[in-house]
């Protein structure tokens, strides 16, 4: 990969072309990394690939090592050991020049919020070193963008939750970055506004930036990545397709069934018992793999819904861990 | 606005980041950095500035009055002056004062804790040194600023305006960079907002009441003039002073040059105690 190259002089850094832009080649490549607090270990051996102009969905439970990695990748964050790159740039040696071509929206909204939607992008468009002639397109791109044109003048501090989560994300876009970090960018919204940013970012893809989105909803990753990378304990533990993971780790089908947990405990009891992977789900018990159910057991279960196997289906079929 | 020119921080390829912390930031100070820093507080004090410059210029103009009434009554001449023209310089350093070290705490207590506003221009292609020096630079600018206010109500109280005034912003300037710093470390140092009223009430109030502003440094026990040398705030005092009243060139280089290794000492410790609570 190419070092080395200085910052372009002109244009806007983010939409040059650079070391790390091409398709095939590594936005991001993370190899053994290791990072402790004291005795924990919130990142412990993480290696991870994200191939340019791919979404890629870091999907784990709260303490997996998320924030974490996307801190690391910013230098917020230095790693006890192994190495990083970013966009070509050794980090955090060379972030700097990383963090002039990526944006980021931290799972904590930090938006100021003394300042009003417009006064917020224009602040982070000469932090971004977008040119002088253009920083005013691009404040206002960035204002359509999260579609707060008619509330740009408000401050922050008066705007709706959704409102200021979308100018998060458009602050992070005023450079035109080739790369996105999002940090459970939906957290704690509600399903409306999820729906909305959903659109905003599964835009970023259609655009051809790289997008490195962690979350611990699984619908989030099935809709908007087209790779999911698993995390739990501070490392991968499963890399693929949403689709190519759940055929592998989980089979086609679930068969899922209620009752009085007595009830579900005998048929956890007995599906374990004959080798099958099973788990609950709220009020039911879901066994995995339902397809290579033999009949015999099937009847002894009793009568289960059968459903699609889903990325969830995976997660606790690889961890024993629930996701949420 | 320039970008950079980083090809000499980035020249070679070797992949060696161990991330043992040696080599592990770029350490150039980028004007454009410290513009962005700077627009941001231009962006705030636009809104803020009636509240901000009215403490700004009452606080000092309260001492003024109190201290020139109450105490000017009594005696009409210190050290060889009116005690209003004593008094109207030796405010200025208070001025300063209030303006760099009081503001600069408080400030980037919020912004770094509350409003995690540093992690998100950390973000941004800016290092921390560049935030302490963007937000220093705007500090110290407010503060040789409103230094002079004082000045000009000392002046409708009778000082005499003099040429080597005009010095004095600047003074108050390098003055503030180096309080504007202290704020910005102990910011960083301490656990809670609550703690500051140590380091008002145990450090900066004392700096304050021997500086020389209200009654001559030489009025005091040896050992305590001789610990004045060690007071940022006297050699302000002196400094203005001297500018009002005129310069005695080689006592002032020596003000001077105490002002500039406080800032320098005080520069070290803010981007260290600053890196420390940003970058784990
Ligand atoms: N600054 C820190 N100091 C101490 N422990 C931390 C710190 N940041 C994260 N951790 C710990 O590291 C682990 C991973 O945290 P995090 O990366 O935030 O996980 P996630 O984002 O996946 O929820 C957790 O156990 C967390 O408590
Ligand atoms: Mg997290």
């Amino acid at each position: 990969m190419v070092h080395g190259m200085p910052l372009p002089r002109t244009e806007t850094l983010a939409t040059t072309t650079g070391p790390g832009d091409q398709p095939g080649e590594s936005a991001i490549s993370m190899r053994n990394v290791v990072k402790r607090y004291g005795e924990v270990a919130a990142v412990d051996g993480l290696d991870l690939d994200v191939p340019v102009g791919v979404c890629l969905g870091l999907l784990g439970p709260n303490g997996a090592g998320k924030s974490t990695t996307m801190r690391m990748l910013t230098a917020q964050s230095i790693a006890d050991t192994g190495r990083i790159n970013v966009l070509g740039y050794d980090v955090p040696r060379a972030s700097k020049q990383a963090r002039a071509a990526m944006g980021v929206v931290p799972q904590e909204d930090n938006l100021d919020t003394e300042l009003t939607a417009r006064q917020n992008l224009a602040v982070f468009a000469r932090l971004y070193r977008v040119p002088a002639r253009r920083r005013r397109a691009a404040v206002e791109q960035a204002l359509a963008l999260a579609q707060l044109n008619d509330r740009a003048d408000t401050v922050t501090e008066k705007l709706s939750g959704g409102m200021r989560r979308r100018l998060l994300i458009a602050r992070a876009l005023v450079h035109r970055p080739r790369l996105v970090l999002l940090d459970e960018p939906t957290v704690g919204l509600d399903p409306q506004v999820r729906q909305e940013l959903w659109s905003l970012i599964a835009g970023l893809g259609a655009d051809g930036v790289t997008v490195l989105m962690s979350t611990h909803y699984i619908e989030e990753a099935e809709r908007l990545a087209q790779d999911v990378a698993i995390m739990s304990r501070g490392r991968v533990i499963a890399r693929d397709t949403p689709a190519r993971l759940i055929d592998a780790h989980a089979g086609r089908t679930a068969a899922e069934y209620y009752g009085p947990p007595p009830k579900l405990a005998e048929i956890a009891a007995r599906a374990e018992a004959a080798g099958f992977t099973t788990r609950r789900t709220g009020p039911s018990v879901s066994v995995l793999r339902a397809e290579n159910m033999p009949a015999e057991l099937d009847d002894r279960l009793g009568i289960g819904v059968r459903r699609a196997a889903t990325l969830e289906d995976v997660f606790v079929a690889l961890t024993g861990e629930r996701v949420e | 606005m320039s970008t950079t020119d980083d090809a000499g921080a980035n020249t070679t390829g070797a992949n060696t980041t161990g991330g043992t912390g040696e080599t592990r930031r770029l350490r150039r100070i980028e004007p454009a950095a410290l513009a962005g820093v700077i627009t941001h507080d231009i962006t705030l004090f636009r809104r803020y500035w009636p509240s901000t410059s009215f403490s700004a210029v009452v606080e000092p103009t309260i001492y003024l009055l109190a201290f020139g009434w109450g105490f000017g009554s009594l005696v009409s001449v210190v050290a060889g002056y009116r005690y209003v023209e004593f008094l109207g310089t030796g405010v200025v350093a208070s001025a300063v004062l209030f303006a760099s070290a009081f503001a600069s705490m408080f400030q980037t207590f919020v912004r770094r804790t509350y409003q995690k506003l540093y992690g998100a221009v950390l973000a941004a292609p800016v290092d921390v040194p560049e935030i302490v020096l963007g937000e220093a630079l705007w500090i110290a600018a407010k503060a040789g600023v409103y230094g002079c206010a004082p000045l000009l109500v000392a002046i409708a109280f009778g000082l005499d305006p003099t040429p080597g005034m005009l010095v004095i912003p600047f003074v108050g300037f390098l003055t503030g960079l180096g309080f504007g710093l202290f704020g910005i470390w102990t910011s960083a140092l301490v656990p809670s907002i609550d703690s500051f009223s140590y380091i008002i009430s145990g450090v900066l109030t004392p700096l304050f009441l021997v500086a020389g502003t209200f009654f001559p440094v030489s009025e005091l026990p040896g050992w305590a003039r001789a610990l004045s040398w060690a007071n940022p705030l006297y050699h302000c005092v002196e400094l203005v002073r001297d500018a009002a009243f005129g310069f005695a060139p080689l006592a002032d280089l020596g003000h001077l040059g105490a002002l500039g290794v406080f800032a320098g000492i005080m520069w070290l410790l803010a981007v260290r105690s600053m890196r420390r609570r940003l970058i784990d």
